[in-house]
């Protein structure tokens, strides 16, 4: 990757953070949601922890997967309407970086920090304090690998009628192995055993999205601004 | 020179007299084989020894299921030839292909419903292939919501094109995660059509309805490129002196 690749890289996610800060409460919304949909399953189900265990790798990714979702509408749309998305299209500089750039910061402001609370809802759904570390690496790389995915849907989706309902539709069917491999280890950490081998393969889909999710997303958000 | 049946396939007008002339040689055929199959597997080939009279869904499932993957790979790779060559022709065929592939697909749903409601006792098991086939049936329905949403028919192809192709890097992995997923959870694996010890008499329709069902599909994409063809071009001079002289 060139220099200037670099750079930009760089200045796009100073500026994408700043500007992300300086609206808190849009930060806020996918986490709230998140530990809102948590919290309506022990009022849904029962009360009692050792059936909450049974369920709660399901519910955390189920949940995960949704407040990601949500997120996703804010990864490009503001960008887009305001022009800045097109100005970065025609900078010159590599649009992949850009995107990359823009996915990596989505995930700075909506995965690291629904990673950061996961221990507050697992605790809630019954899960052993012994299984926070591995459930919370598990979100930090599927979470990353969601916002890759997502960032190609996202970017279909721009400009679209009635995008916020395709949105789901294009990207829940692709996030699947995530959710699998997630709950399961998810669910192994909860229950003491080894939990290595999904949380490589986990780590596999992000490394593979890094690769690829921005190449398709830059050419989705060329065909988009058309 | 060699390549100028290749350059030909390029140009709409060509390729909608050509789909008309190839339509009737693909049709009958399918028809033929899928009459001729659908007999040998359904009245003359024996009742399995396991699952009696019920296996006999597997010469409309199986073909079924097959050709679901089939056409998303052509479909997804006429999108990428249209989407590097910036060919209008192979956007109308990977336009074409969807909604026969989702025929397909929730036909293979449907059968295998039906055929897990006498074996396994219940309408729906999270067995990993039928699992699978929701999953390209939404992966289907995505695409088609993608380009029912945009007008431009231009914008409509190239982004379809993009979540096409996308979509085929991952229909491997969710296939692949899916079996995992369910050999961990699954305790007792389901009764199985076992691949080898099939007998001739049972195979060879099985066999006959696959290839009628291909040669079907070319026919119907054929007769729905030229739709899409037609539509595309309806503007152009060439295509009101085809209307005029039918």
């Amino acid at each position: 990757m060139s220099p200037a690749a670099l750079t930009a890289i760089r200045l796009i996610l100073q500026r994408d953070l700043r500007v992300a800060f300086r609206r808190p409460g849009q930060l806020l919304q996918p986490l709230v949601f998140f530990i809102m949909v948590t919290l309506l399953f022990p009022l849904g189900v029962s009360p009692e922890l050792s059936r909450l265990r049974e369920i709660a790798a399901g519910v955390l990714w189920a949940a995960a997967l949704l407040a990601s979702l949500l997120a996703l509408e804010f990864l490009f749309r503001e960008d887009a309407h305001d022009g800045t998305l097109e100005q970065q299209v025609l900078s010159g500089q590599s649009l992949t970086a850009a995107i990359f750039a823009k996915t990596l910061a989505h995930w700075l402001l909506t995965g690291l920090p629904l990673a950061l609370v996961t221990p507050l809802a697992a605790a809630s759904l019954g899960a052993p304090s012994a299984s926070w570390a591995g459930i919370v690496v598990a979100v930090l790389l599927g979470t990353a690998a969601l916002s890759l995915i997502g960032s190609i849907g996202a970017a279909l989706t721009l400009g679209v009628r009635r995008g916020s309902l395709l949105l789901p539709l294009l990207v829940l069917p692709l996030s699947l192995p995530v959710l699998i491999f997630g709950a399961r280890a998810t669910q192994l950490a909860i229950a003491g055993a080894p939990y290595l081998a999904p949380l490589q393969l986990l780590a596999a889909l992000a490394v593979l999205g890094v690769t690829l999710a921005p190449l398709a997303a830059a050419a989705a958000v060329r065909v988009s601004l058309e | 020179m060699a390549w100028t049946w290749f350059h030909r396939l390029g140009s709409p007008p060509y390729v909608y007299a050509l789909c008309a002339r190839l339509t009737p040689w693909l049709a009958w055929p399918a028809a033929l084989l899928i009459a001729g199959g659908l007999y040998a597997g359904l009245v003359l080939a024996p009742p399995d020894y396991q699952q009696g009279e019920g296996f006999r869904i597997i010469y409309v499932h199986a073909p079924s299921a097959w050709m679901s993957l089939m056409v998303y790979t052509v479909m997804a790779l006429a999108a990428a030839t249209g989407l590097v060559w910036r060919i209008k022709v192979a956007h109308a065929v990977a336009a074409a292909c969807a909604p026969i592939g989702a025929s397909f697909t929730f036909a293979a749903l449907v059968t295998g419903s039906l055929w897990g409601a006498p074996m396994w006792g219940t309408f729906w098991e999270w067995d990993p292939r039928l699992t699978s086939e929701l999953v390209l049936l939404l992966l289907y329905l995505g695409y088609l919501g993608l380009r029912s949403a945009i007008d431009d028919p231009q914008r409509a192809d190239r982004a379809s094109a993009v979540l096409a192709v996308v979509g085929v890097v991952n229909v491997p992995i969710i296939h692949y995660s899916v079996v995992w997923w369910n050999s961990l959870h699954q305790a007792a694996s389901v009764m199985r059509i076992g691949k080898p010890a099939m007998p001739p008499a049972m195979l060879l329709p099985l066999l006959a309805v696959l290839a009628g069902f291909t040669l079907l599909f070319a026919a119907l994409l054929l007769v729905r490129v030229r739709g899409e063809i037609l539509e595309r071009e309806r503007g152009a001079r060439w295509v009101a002196q085809e209307l005029a002289q039918s």
